[in-house]
């Protein structure tokens, strides 16, 4: 098995780990609330199977260069399958899950990996999906190149998250430049990686289950059918 | 599925530690760390008496020191990241062994070395005496939401469903005549991954509704109530008791 490894202990100071870890607590207290409506009978299951797709993929890692790596995030793919709510939380729950679990990332960056991958990451991948899907045709080969091009630019945007940190409070002294570019420049090869994954997955579902992908239920007509669904 | 739902991190021991409810050490975890990363990182003997804490707790969680040491390589990246630092930094400069390191380099990779690993093994510890229920009971017990404990709990089911699934998927292909080397079995999962997720997903929707019919509401059943005891959150609270005085003669010394 190879190890995936987020922001550890130390390698951004307290006082900015404590205000992104009251940051997220507040992100994610309002991302529960707003997912109390869409956790229904068909999202449940679907929440807990993405995030164990996310927790499977996050296992790959990548050692592009000595200290810098990094690792397919999924938050497009949950936003496209659970939708924008639901996918925070599935990242976050990987996330907590790997830290307490696994011994992956710090304790206390666990605010910080949060803002990143979870909340970062899912709502630039939210806002691409939701752009793109206007635009490109409402297919299942439509639907794979919005999970493409979200994947890549979202997985950008949450390395980005971590300069940020680390240009607040980061406790040693390397350029800003160099470390944005390198975080940069890896995480554009593994966005590609984590766009193939994520398109070919949802071009699947679409084809087979289109009842189960979260945004393409916007486009839908209404069913006629009555609800049959058990109440859980 | 139905193997316990044991975690590969998991070590199967009687300890008191093993004994402890999982919120009381989910808490001393949490605590420990924080009260380790807020400490100076030029409190040197700080780092080393926080060292032998978290080693009394693995002899008495009796978790041997190699299982730790080998578990705790997951921190490598980040090492490496520290030992460029000294190389890569500004400032004042030292010379030793005929290399000009920088003193702020050095101080940040110990920085980095030191609070990483004793997070790491700290982690490590909860993760070696705790099941991944007991984990989820005490999260759930430390009103973590339940929509995090209900996907949590789907998750690491289905984490053995996907890997099951994964496994099957791999014997058919081998069954019609595949023969795949090293690296073109990649392609080959990259064709039936998104297979691999709606098998999985449809599998899972029933045992889901298998679930939801026997009357799960969105928690699991506990089935021994075991609440942490005042003793066992005076116990498992001496951990970040030793740590926080440590830490206290620190900021008072220096």
């Amino acid at each position: 098995m190879t190890t995936a490894m987020h922001i550890a202990n130390g390698i951004v100071d307290g006082p900015v780990s404590a205000v992104f870890a009251v940051l997220a607590v507040a992100a994610l207290a309002f991302c529960v609330r707003k997912a109390r409506n869409d956790l229904d009978e068909r999202l449940a299951p679907m929440a807990g199977l993405v995030a164990a797709f996310i927790f499977a993929v996050q296992m790959l890692n990548f050692q592009v260069l000595p200290g810098v790596s990094g690792h397919l995030l999924g938050g497009t793919l949950a936003v496209i399958l659970v939708g924008p709510w639901v996918g925070a939380l599935c990242v976050s729950t990987v996330l907590i899950v790997q830290c307490l679990l696994f011994a992956d990332g710090g304790l206390t960056a666990l605010g910080l990996n949060i803002t990143n991958m979870a909340l970062l990451g899912t709502a630039a991948g939210y806002l691409l999906v939701a752009g793109l899907l206007r635009i490109l045709p409402k297919t299942s080969f439509g639907l794979a190149v919005t999970a493409f091009v979200a994947s890549v630019i979202s997985v950008v945007v949450a390395s980005q998250g971590f300069v940020l940190e680390y240009a607040l409070g980061g406790t040693t002294e390397l350029s800003l430049p160099w470390v944005s570019g390198t975080m940069a420049g890896v995480h554009v090869l593994i966005g590609i990686g984590e766009g193939l994954i994520a398109a070919t997955t949802v071009a699947t579902v679409a084809k087979v289950r289109p009842d189960l992908v979260y945004a393409l239920r916007r486009f839908r007509k209404p069913a006629v059918a009555p609800e049959l669904g058990v109440k859980a | 599925m139905g193997a316990g739902h044991a975690h590969p991190l998991h070590l199967d021991r009687v300890s008191p530690v093993h004994r402890l409810a999982p919120e009381v050490k989910i808490a001393a975890v949490l605590l420990f760390t924080i009260i380790v990363v807020v400490t100076p990182r030029t409190e040197f003997w700080a780092f080393g008496a926080y060292a032998v804490l978290l080693a009394v707790v693995a002899g008495v969680a009796r978790v041997p020191a190699s299982w730790l040491a080998k578990r705790a390589t997951i921190e490598l990246p980040f090492v490496l990241l520290a030992i460029a630092l000294p190389f890569a930094g500004h400032g004042e400069r030292v010379d030793w062994l005929g290399m000009s390191l920088s003193v702020d380099g050095l101080h940040g990779a110990w920085n980095i070395f030191a609070k990483g690993t004793l997070g790491v093994l700290a982690s490590l510890l909860l993760a070696a005496t705790t099941t991944m229920r007991d984990l989820i009971l005490g999260l759930d017990r430390l009103h973590c939401p339940t929509v995090f404990t209900q996907i949590a709990t789907f998750m690491l089911r289905y984490l053995d469903v996907l890997a099951d699934d994964a496994r099957r998927m791999r014997i058919a292909r081998l069954a019609r005549g595949y023969d795949p080397r090293f690296l073109w079995q990649v392609k080959a999962f990259a064709v039936s991954v998104g297979a691999l997720f709606l098998r999985a997903y449809e599998r899972g929707e029933r045992v889901y509704l298998a679930m939801v019919s026997r009357g799960y509401a969105g928690r699991m059943p506990v089935l021994q109530s075991a609440r942490a005891s005042t003793g066992q959150w005076v116990a498992a609270a001496s951990l970040p008791a030793a740590t926080a005085s440590i830490a206290l003669v620190a900021a008072l010394g220096s």
